[in-house]
């Protein structure tokens, strides 16, 4: 019973003590919220010591089984100890890891910067493959969403606006009366892809924030009160 | 297999390709394009372009090296704005390994405006502590940052004498890939009304809108497009414009490739329909 | 004489004026909030606060540099609470300087309450007490309906899948902390995911990104295994720590997804751009995918790649969905009453202040009641 009940407790006080110091400027409570963010990232700090562990022993056990893929954990042990290793030299040798003639920061200019990179840049080849697959006309909805991607994607580029002008000229040609520079001016596309994030975009995630904030609300509740309780191990 | 269900069901392996060709002829090619300047970069600019001589800003480097691409255009066209205008900026982040990202731009501009480390910038550098150290800044920058990134107080530093607080804070930029710039508008924007402008990459940049609208924050500068608006606004195109040709390209493929698409799935499905 | 006297006023700088210093409100003391007014001539260099403990006695700077704005916040570590101080400000040119009067007394005082935040403390109030409200009507027996989530309902049909091709199951909680609400609520959709698995011998693979939130995994599924009666097949080889950087973990999942092929695919926390990048691996090996996060900007991409996705706060509802106890469906019926709220109180703004706008010139009244309200809820700086 108490092994459930003393967490349950610790949870209850700590949240009416974070609660009550958010309202309560005055010492002690004034400096609790940042007492407590502080502690936690202490705290955190060290549990990245389980993480470091969790990989090497993984890892390890592998090139010791000789499972499938070994060369590659072997790979990726060495290369944990390597960066470890060039960072701590970094480290006494020049102050800091990033000063810029560290050899650390040979690494991360020439291997962290490129891969990180590289990984982002593949995003555009799955959005590609992504956005050619979904955006299929199967409904009304399904189409505004279509139509609505097209104009942002427009919008959002230089093409949006070469594309205007050319359609700026045809209308020209149609109707010689309407001024050529006013409707260049105009940049439709641009003006719609504007519209489109400032106000239903907008509107939009708002609802969903105000959604989320309130899910937030209730599961916090949950939490204090002790009705929700599988963070715990029983 | 008949042409439109081709249409339809295209290798994602010839999409790729097509793609990366599309992208890469324009940076070899680099051809001269225009570019708008939309009204959130424009008032970001502003923001900045309107502040005295001499005033501080602090800028935050929240993303790391997986967003340089897009983020760090950003933080070179806004340090050349602010040497330009002879501002003092403080340059922090809430991830360490952003931070080199800022010392290799201010390594990059500094010297192009004679600015001299300690006299018109200073790199305070990374504290662990996230949200602690964004409220803690609003009491005393010097309970989080005493000394900069390499040691040495900042109390030695002439115009940091002067800074205690967000008081003493014109402007805060966070250039962020995350969360982090919802963080620094929650902490520092609500609770000590920083002004504060914005830089995200494309992904995150619709999320920022929600504040840009509600007066929030001062300007949005979002992803390569709006780095290189605000890389026209400072008249020193970079990487940046140099991307943007590319950028329209590949825009245009996926207009493209979605038309295809939809033309070969409403044929395919007129036809089994009428099967 | 005369002529030189009146050359030198006209030309001599100015004192700074309506000095005002008073005690910076909601905060915790040993703050004073001093403002002033000046004229500001080119010739200004800038301007340097004095501070003393008597109107007469010695005036020492707060600041060695000159500030160059009309306001400042003394929170110098030397200012004690409940002591008298006074201030005067100097202006300063290049040849000369003119002091203020003497501003003062104040007194720097650490607040109890911090009042901008009644706005907070009255909505906290309100909606608490409507939760309470709701949960304790749920103890009493009243029934609740919750609507079908489709998300929710597809987990059993994902793990069936799954064991039929004989395929494992990942899920993964993403770059989320432990300090994260979805993470929290996704802890319960893992246990009966593992309790599932235990039960149809499928392997469950959890690579996470954060060590804690990888302890409360291996907490959590094996709590799950012992619960089917299979403790045995329980392994902490399948729990492990990835990595914390968002795209070294996108890589490392992309390769235990390519090496493994998964039957399914569950993508419940927080996700940043990197969503994509795993959804459409998933997608690529044919995997069931279902999906679930907090981050709007990432629920598009989840949308367009994955099964199934949980918009906005479904995922918050998994364990009431999950366990369908009158109290936790009390928390979803109060969370429901709450929006419909709001929504009402937006709508009547909305109407009011477009009316104060409309005929403000008629009924200025309005507009300053509206304007009221506004800033009732976000004081203005």
């Amino acid at each position: 019973m108490f092994q459930r009940s003393i967490p349950l407790f610790i949870v209850l006080f700590t949240a009416l003590l974070l609660i009550v110091a958010f309202f309560i400027p005055h010492k002690p409570f004034g400096d609790l919220e940042s007492r407590f963010l502080n502690w936690y990232a202490i705290i955190s700090g060290f549990t990245f010591l389980l993480g470091l562990d969790s990989l090497t022993r993984h890892h390890l056990l592998k090139v010791i089984r000789r499972e499938k893929g070994w060369f590659y954990s072997l790979l990726l042990v060495l290369s944990l100890f390597a960066t470890l290793t060039v960072g701590l030299y970094s480290w006494v040798k020049f102050s800091s890891p990033f000063a810029l003639r560290a050899p650390f920061m040979w690494l991360y200019k020439y291997m962290i910067i490129p891969l990180q990179a590289t990984m982002f840049a593949t995003l555009a080849f799955f959005i590609f493959s992504a956005a050619y697959r979904a955006f299929r006309i199967r409904n009304l909805g399904a189409t505004l969403l279509l139509i609505a991607a097209c104009l942002v994607m427009l919008g959002n580029v230089p093409l949006g606006s070469s594309i205007w002008q050319r359609i700026s000229q045809l209308v020209h040609l149609v109707f010689p009366n309407t001024r050529l520079d006013l409707l260049y001016q105009i940049e439709l596309f641009a003006q719609i892809k504007d519209w489109l994030m400032a106000i239903p975009q907008a509107a939009a995630g708002r609802g969903i924030g105000i959604g989320l904030a309130l899910g937030g609300i209730a599961m916090s509740l949950r939490i204090i009160l002790g009705i929700e309780r599988t963070y715990l191990s029983s | 297999m008949k042409l439109w269900e081709r249409l339809a069901t295209i290798d994602r392996r010839i999409i790729y390709s097509i793609l990366a060709l599309v992208v890469i002829l324009p940076l070899i090619l680099k051809p001269k394009i225009g570019v708008r300047v939309s009204e959130p970069v424009r008032d970001a600019y502003s923001a900045i372009e309107q502040l005295p001589t001499n005033s501080v800003v602090m800028i935050s480097i929240d993303f790391d090296p997986s967003s340089a691409p897009e983020v760090q255009p950003m933080l070179i066209a806004l340090l050349r704005h602010c040497f330009k205008k002879n501002l003092k900026v403080i340059l922090t982040g809430q991830l360490a390994l952003g931070l080199p990202m800022g010392e290799i731009a201010l390594n990059q501009v500094a010297p192009e405006y004679q600015k001299v480390y300690g006299k018109d910038y200073v790199n305070i550098g990374y504290r662990p502590g996230y949200a602690a150290m964004m409220v803690g800044i609003g009491r005393e920058i010097r309970d989080f940052f005493k000394t900069d990134y390499r040691g040495v107080p900042i109390d030695s530093f002439e115009f940091m004498r002067g800074v205690h607080n967000y008081h003493d804070i014109a402007l805060l930029v966070s250039l962020a890939h995350g969360a982090v710039a919802d963080a620094w508008i929650q902490y520092a924007g609500a609770r000590f009304k920083q002004k504060i402008i914005v830089g995200c990459t494309g992904v995150n940049a619709p999320g920022m809108y929600q504040y840009y609208s509600a007066h929030q924050i001062e300007g949005i500068i979002g992803g390569l497009q709006g780095a290189s608006e605000y890389e026209t606004l400072v008249q020193k195109p970079g990487s940046a414009t140099l991307g943007m040709p590319a950028q329209s390209a590949a825009h245009g493929l996926l207009i493209l490739l979605l038309i295809i698409g939809n033309i070969g799935f409403l044929l395919s499905r007129k036809k089994s329909r009428g099967k | 004489m005369l002529h030189l006297h009146i050359l030198l006023t006209f030309f001599a700088l100015t004192p700074p004026e309506s000095v005002l210093v008073k005690d910076n409100p909601n905060d915790q003391g040993q703050a004073i909030v001093i403002t002033w007014t000046h004229p500001a001539p080119e010739s200004l260099l800038g301007f340097r606060i004095f501070r003393s403990t008597s109107p007469t006695g010695d005036f020492t700077p707060v600041e060695p540099e000159l500030l160059n704005r009309t306001d400042y916040l003394d929170t110098d570590t030397l200012l004690r609470d409940g002591v008298a101080y006074y201030y005067l400000i100097r202006a300063y040119s290049a040849n000369d300087s003119a002091s203020s009067a003497v501003a003062g007394p104040v007194i720097a005082r650490a607040q109890w309450f911090n009042a901008s935040r009644l706005n907070v403390l009255v909505l906290t109030l309100i909606i608490s007490a409507l939760f309470i409200y709701y949960i304790l009507r749920a103890r009493q027996g009243k029934q609740m309906f919750i609507r079908k989530i489709s998300g929710l309902d597809a987990i059993d049909d994902a793990l069936g899948r799954a064991t039929e091709m004989g395929k494992p199951i990942l899920f993964s909680f993403g770059l989320g902390y432990i300090t994260d609400m979805v993470v929290i609520a996704a802890l319960p959709l893992l246990r009966r995911i593992g309790k599932k698995s235990a039960e149809y011998a499928v392997r469950l693979i959890v690579p996470n990104s954060d060590p804690i939130v990888m302890t409360a995994a291996q907490e959590t599924v094996k709590e799950a295994y012992t619960e089917a009666g299979r403790p045995d097949l329980y392994n902490p080889d399948n729990i492990t720590f990835v990595t914390s950087d968002q795209f070294g973990y996108a890589a490392g999942v992309d390769g235990i997804i390519l090496r493994e092929r998964p039957g399914a695919i569950f993508w419940l926390g927080y996700f940043y751009a990197e969503s994509l990048i795993l959804a459409e691996t998933g997608h690529t090996v044919g995997a069931i995918q279902l999906a679930g996060t907090t981050e709007t900007t990432q629920l598009p991409f989840f949308v367009a790649a994955c099964d199934y996705t949980m918009i906005g706060e479904e995922i918050y509802a998994a364990s009431c969905y999950l366990k369908p106890e009158p109290v936790m469906l009390g928390t979803i019926k109060g969370e429901d009453f709450i929006k419909m709220l709001l929504i009402f109180i937006i709508t009547v703004l909305v109407f009011f202040g477009t009316a104060a706008t409309l005929l403000n010139r008629n009924i200025p009244s309005l507009q300053t009641v509206f304007e009221a309200i506004v800033n009732w809820f976000s004081p203005p700086s």
